[in-house]
C-alpha cells in the first residue's frame, strides 16, 4: 500500500469513502428528524439520549474527522485538478448533453454545503451538545429541547428559505457523489452505472426530502 | 460530384501559434466553395493550399493527421466547442462538411489540456500517453506461439468487452475534454483489455499501479466521473473501464 493514498486513485478513494460515511451520517440525521415531526417529546428523548455521552462524543469526533478528510482532499483534488487543466481554456466549450450539472460544479457546491453547516451548527450543535459541554446557562431552550430549537429557528421564513436552499445544494452534491463514490470503489460495471445513478436520485431525493419535511412542517405548525 | 451536394463558404477562427512557447491568438479565414462532400480535413487542405498561394505570413495551419479513417488517433482538433466536431463517435477525419451550413463560422483549437503542451498551431505533444503505454500497456510474458482458437477459452461477454477497451485509439479527446485534463479513460481502457483476457491477467497488478503511476507523474488530473470523456470518445469507450482500473489498482495495492 506504499503510496497508495499519494495516487490519483488512492485520493479519490478518501473521497469516497468518507463522502459515503457522511452519507450514512446524513441518513441518521434525516431518520433523528422525523422523530421530531412525529413527536416532539420523542425527539427529545432521543436528544437525551444523544447528549454528551462518551458514545455521541466519539461518534461526534470520528463524523468531524471524516468531513475534515473529505474538505481537505477536495481541496487538494481541485487544486492538483486546475493545475492538470492548463492555463489556457477553451474559446468555448459546447459538452453533450448528459454531464450531469453536479459533477462539473462538486467543489462549488461542497463549499455551499460548508457555509450551511456552519450556520447550522451554530443554529443548533452550538445551542445544544456544545452548550451542555461548556456548561453555558441562560439560553431560550434546554440543551436537550431539540424540539423547541426546531420550532424556534424554522418558525423564521428566513431561516426555511435559506435551509430549503441549502438542502437543494446538498441534493446536487449527494445526487453525483452518491453513484461517484461506488463507481471510485470499482462496485460498478456498465450494467451498474445506470442503476446506481437511479438508486443515486431516490436515495437523496428521500433524504433531503426527510430533512425539507421537518422544516416545512415545523414552519406550517408554529404557533 | 454527386448529386445533392452543396458549396459552402465558411469563416474558419484558427488558433495559430508559432511554436511550443510562443503566444498564440485566433485568425479568421474565409474558404469559398467548399463541397459538402468534402471531409474536414480536406477543407483544412484547400485552406492551406489557400494560405500557400496568398504567400500568408504564418504559413499553412499545422495540424496532426495519418491515416484519414478513424482508426489512428492522430487527428485532434477541437472544432465548434467539441473534441472532433459536432458529431458524435467520429474522428476529426471522419468529419464531413455536411453537418455544417453555408455562411458558418467556425472555431477550431487544439486538444487544451496541461498533459497535451502545443507544438505548433493546432499540434499538441501527445508522447504522454505514449509514455503511459510505455510503463505498463503492454503483455511480456511468454504467450507462445499461435495457439488452437480453443485453447484457451475466453467467455464471449469478456472478449467482447475486452475489444470494446481495445477500441481506444489513444486521439487523447478524452482528457482534452476533462474538466480535470484527465487521463483515466484512456489508461483505463488500456488496463481492461488486458486484465479482461487471460494473457493480460497474469500482469494486471504490475500493469495497472505502473500505468497510474505514469499516468500521475505526467501531470494528468484526477477523475471525478462527470462522464464527458465517454460521451465524446470517438470510440465510445464506456467510464465502466474506470471502475475496473480502480478496482484492479485497488486489488494491487492490497496484495503488496
Amino acid at each position: 500500500m506504499k503510496g497508495f493514498f499519494k495516487s490519483s486513485i488512492g485520493k479519490k478513494l478518501v473521497m469516497s469513502i468518507t463522502g459515503l460515511f457522511l452519507i450514512l451520517f446524513l441518513l441518521f440525521h434525516m431518520s433523528m428528524n422525523i422523530v421530531a415531526i412525529i413527536s416532539g417529546e420523542a425527539y427529545n428523548k432521543v436528544c437525551e439520549f444523544l447528549g454528551t455521552n462518551w458514545y455521541a462524543l466519539a461518534g461526534t469526533a470520528v463524523l468531524a474527522l471524516g468531513f475534515l478528510f473529505h474538505l481537505v482532499y477536495a481541496t487538494i483534488l481541485t487544486i492538483q485538478n486546475r493545475k492538470a487543466r492548463g492555463n489556457d481554456r477553451y474559446d468555448n466549450q459546447n459538452l453533450p448533453a448528459g454531464v450531469e450539472w453536479s459533477s462539473k460544479n462538486m467543489f462549488v457546491l461542497g463549499a455551499i454545503v460548508f457555509v450551511g453547516l456552519i450556520l447550522h451548527l451554530s443554529h443548533f450543535w452550538s445551542k445544544m451538545m456544545f452548550a451542555e459541554l461548556a456548561g453555558c446557562e441562560g439560553l431560550q431552550f434546554g440543551a436537550t429541547d431539540g424540539a423547541a430549537w426546531i420550532n424556534y429557528y424554522f418558525s423564521q421564513w428566513y431561516n426555511v428559505v435559506i435551509y430549503l436552499v441549502w438542502f437543494v445544494a446538498i441534493w446536487f452534491h449527494l445526487n453525483h457523489g452518491f453513484w461517484s463514490a461506488f463507481h471510485t470503489l470499482g462496485a460498478s460495471n456498465s450494467k451498474w452505472i445506470p442503476r446506481l445513478k437511479c438508486i443515486s436520485t431516490w436515495f437523496t431525493s428521500i433524504v433531503m426530502g426527510g430533512f425539507a419535511l421537518t422544516v416545512l412542517v415545523a414552519f406550517f405548525t408554529a404557533k | 460530384m454527386a448529386e445533392g451536394h452543396k458549396s459552402l463558404n465558411l469563416t474558419l477562427k484558427v488558433w495559430r501559434q508559432a511554436g511550443r512557447n510562443a503566444q498564440g491568438q485566433f485568425k479568421e479565414y474565409t474558404v469559398s466553395n467548399i463541397s459538402t462532400e468534402a471531409s474536414f480535413l480536406e477543407m483544412m487542405d484547400i485552406l492551406n493550399e489557400q494560405l500557400i498561394e496568398t504567400a500568408d505570413p504564418d504559413g499553412p495551419v499545422a495540424f496532426d493527421h495519418d491515416c484519414r479513417e478513424g482508426i489512428c488517433g492522430m487527428c485532434s482538433l477541437f472544432i465548434n466547442g467539441r473534441a472532433h466536431g459536432p458529431d458524435d463517435d467520429i474522428t476529426t477525419c471522419q468529419l464531413h462538411m455536411r453537418k455544417f451550413n453555408d455562411g458558418d463560422k467556425i472555431t477550431i483549437e487544439p486538444w487544451r489540456s496541461g498533459g497535451f503542451p502545443i507544438i505548433k498551431d493546432l499540434m499538441v505533444d501527445r508522447t504522454a500517453y505514449d509514455k503511459i503505454m510505455q510503463a505498463g500497456g503492454f503483455v511480456s510474458v511468454s504467450t507462445g506461439g499461435v495457439p488452437d482458437a480453443n485453447a484457451i477459452p475466453i467467455p464471449k461477454p469478456d472478449a467482447d468487452e475486452a475489444m470494446d477497451a481495445a477500441a481506444c485509439i489513444g486521439c487523447g479527446a478524452c482528457a482534452a475534454t476533462c474538466k480535470n485534463g484527465s487521463a483515466m479513460l484512456f489508461v483505463s481502457a488500456k488496463v481492461s483489455q488486458l486484465a479482461l483476457l487471460p494473457q493480460g491477467k497474469a500482469e494486471a497488478a504490475r500493469r495497472a499501479k505502473a500505468m497510474v503511476a505514469k499516468m500521475d507523474e505526467l501531470g494528468f488530473g484526477n477523475c471525478t466521473n462527470t462522464g464527458a470523456c465517454e460521451l465524446e470518445c470517438p470510440k465510445s469507450v464506456s467510464i465502466s473501464h474506470i471502475a475496473r482500473l480502480n478496482r484492479e489498482f485497488l486489488k494491487a495495492n492490497i496484495k503488496d
